[in-house]
């Protein structure tokens, strides 16, 4: 039995040890000075490019995702841990939240389709139109998050800071907050690990671009658009660039992971 | 010599203060709620404007004749989610069978049988399977899976013919190639799920039947499968919830027909995967546009439902698990459960 066990638990790491080894072997080719800092060209002949705007442009939509998240998301967590508690408001709102970490991302992409494509809100598609839809995606992945680390700040340090006459908002500003602040970034980066690697709401609110752009009311690149697209193109050379292409964005991912569990242990050990 | 301990607002209590010095406090509070408030507001106009794009649709189609109906003619504007619907309950039963199992066995092996030293690892590694974005599973499934698994499937499907659903000849992409890549998807989910809800069952369960001389595998059999069942459950619910909604690696390797498979190893199509990839030309087009908007409609449904529902039976079972649970005069009542299961 134990046998079987160990056996499942070695079943479920191949496709890991799988998707890694084709990853290097046919992405690490595609690492060169040029695949880091041209951009997609679009052309049917010669070299395609390289994925410098996808890279860029991932960078900047979940940036701007980030902001918009992961302040509402803690304070969101906030108002539950600190005002809520377990009123029925507060309960609905936890419950919502834990229905939002379930909806399929393609709906999210959806519903900012609706809302915003659609009525051409400040353009057609644009990058902060995707910024948007990622944030609806980690939003309740921080809100969780972060209510579960609110949750582990010891009542008595709240209650000493009562105790000294410190107003509420001081208490939640200088006790609560820096102290599970910890677990708040690690909570943060697994989300921004998360929105990064998806692509379905970035589908038809941003739809990709080919060219460098930096600015936000315009159509962007993405890692994970860009790999979508290039995995059905009839070209080798461009399907190759696909993999180079997500093995950067499992890099990506994988270091925000590291760090967010760096930062779990070091904060645990202190 | 009295000591002098920091006093913050001069000694008063807060109820002593000025009105516009407790004003911070009550620009956090309502702004707090008003933050929580807009979330709710905002899911509910979300869903308010799903269903009125979609809407077009369902009067064209009917409700239930759009649903549950299967012909897709984008050509004829015909459009009927029933295939799709098959396809997403399909594909996600498979991962379901599938990853299932493993991950239980994987949790029950990480928190039981394996090794102090390898645990913390292998528990990374296993979790790491979630990191992994899903256009890269997509990828992979394409250029690695499906070649790779093509002469096994063929094998399969020509020794077990007579098996419904399985034989004729093999589509490299297909329903079973989606639901085994939904399977390593949703697993570390369930893992971790699973490991969690382990790890909780009381010691003394597993040490009485330890006691009363159970194997290792009888007593995970009688002390921890059925305490952690409704948690296990529960973690089996959501990973069903992320494999209803998974788009992008199912769209890359699920073969893109719109008809009911005849086998598993033939194409199909899903909710999530239609609208990927119908969306660029359908949406210039309103009755097709409404159709993939109602497709999203009835899989955003469908995730409420199973979402909603495992989160209230983990609720229920964690609510049986501290209720029936151990209490400090418990011992002699879990040797007789465990007892009694045994069958003495």
């Amino acid at each position: 039995m134990r046998g079987l066990l160990a056996g499942a638990t070695g079943l479920a790491l191949v496709p890991l040890i799988l998707v890694v080894y084709y990853l290097l072997y046919k992405g690490l080719s595609q690492f060169s000075g040029q695949f880091f800092t041209s951009d997609p060209n679009g052309d049917f002949l010669g070299y395609p490019g390289g994925i410098r705007s996808a890279i860029l442009g991932t960078i900047e939509m979940v940036v701007l995702a980030s902001v918009i998240s992961i302040p509402l998301g803690v304070a969101v967590a906030l108002y539950l841990v600190e005002y809520g508690k377990k009123s029925l408001f507060a309960n609905t709102v936890r419950y919502f939240v834990d229905v939002m970490t379930g909806v399929p991302s393609i709906v999210f992409g959806l519903f900012i389709y609706i809302v915003l494509v659609v009525a051409h809100v400040g353009g057609n598609f644009t990058a902060w139109k995707g910024s948007v839809a990622l944030s609806l995606l980690m939003l309740p992945i921080v809100a969780r998050s972060a209510e579960v680390v609110l949750n582990l700040v010891p009542g008595s340090l709240r209650e000493a800071a009562l105790a000294l006459g410190a107003p509420r908002w001081r208490v939640v500003t200088r006790v609560v907050l820096p102290t599970a602040a910890p677990g708040l970034l690690t909570g943060s980066l697994l989300a921004i690990a998360r929105g990064a690697g998806e692509t379905a709401p970035l589908l038809f609110t941003v739809a990709g671009a080919n060219s460098l752009t930096f600015s936000l009311s315009q159509q962007m690149n993405a890692l994970p658009l860009q790999i979508f697209s290039d995995i059905t193109s009839p070209r080798n050379a461009i399907v190759a660039r696909a993999w180079g292409a997500a093995l950067t964005l499992v890099l990506m991912i994988l270091i925000l992971n590291l760090i967010a569990r760096a930062v779990q242990r070091r904060s645990r050990v202190a | 010599m009295e000591a002098h301990t920091p006093v913050i607002g001069g000694g008063r209590s807060a109820l002593e203060r000025s009105p516009l010095a407790r004003l911070p406090d009550r620009i956090l509070k309502w702004g707090l709620i008003g933050v929580a408030g807009g979330v709710l507001v905002l899911i509910g106009y979300f869903f308010v404007r799903l269903i009125g794009e979609s809407t077009l649709a369902f009067s064209r189609f009917g409700v239930f004749g759009f649903t549950f109906k299967t012909a897709w003619l984008p050509s004829r504007l015909i459009f009927h989610a029933g295939a799709m619907l098959f396809g997403t309950v399909v594909t996600s039963a498979i991962a379901l069978i599938i990853g299932v199992p493993v991950a239980v066995a994987t949790a029950l092996y990480l928190t039981e049988l394996c090794p102090r030293r390898a645990r913390y690892p292998l528990t990374i590694l296993v979790d790491l399977l979630a990191a992994v974005p899903s256009v890269v599973y997509g990828l992979w499934g394409v250029f690695v899976l499906i070649p790779k698994l093509k002469p096994v499937e063929q094998w399969f499907a020509n020794t077990f013919h007579f098996i419904p659903w399985v034989g004729g000849t093999v589509a490299g992409p297909s329903v079973f190639i989606a639901g085994l890549i939904l399977a390593i998807m949703i697993l570390p989910i369930v893992s971790a799920i699973s490991r969690e809800v382990i790890a909780t069952v009381p010691p003394e369960h597993k040490e009485a039947a330890l006691a009363l001389g159970a194997t290792r595998w009888e007593m995970i059999r009688i002390s921890i499968l059925p305490y952690a069942r409704p948690g296990i459950t529960g973690g089996a619910m959501l990973g069903l919830g992320r494999a209803l909604g998974e788009t992008i690696a199912v769209v890359l390797v699920i073969g893109e027909a719109p008809y009911i498979p005849h086998s598993i190893f033939s194409q199909g199509y899903s909710l999530a995967a239609v609208i990927a990839n119908e969306f660029g030309e359908g949406s210039n087009v309103a009755i097709y546009r409404s159709a993939l908007l109602a497709c999203g409609l009835v899989l955003f449904v469908l995730t409420l439902f199973v979402n909603g529902f495992a989160r209230a039976y983990v609720m229920r079972g964690e609510r049986k698990m501290f209720s029936g649970g151990v209490s400090a005069d418990d011992d002699g009542g879990a040797e007789h459960e465990v007892a009694s299961a045994m069958g003495t």
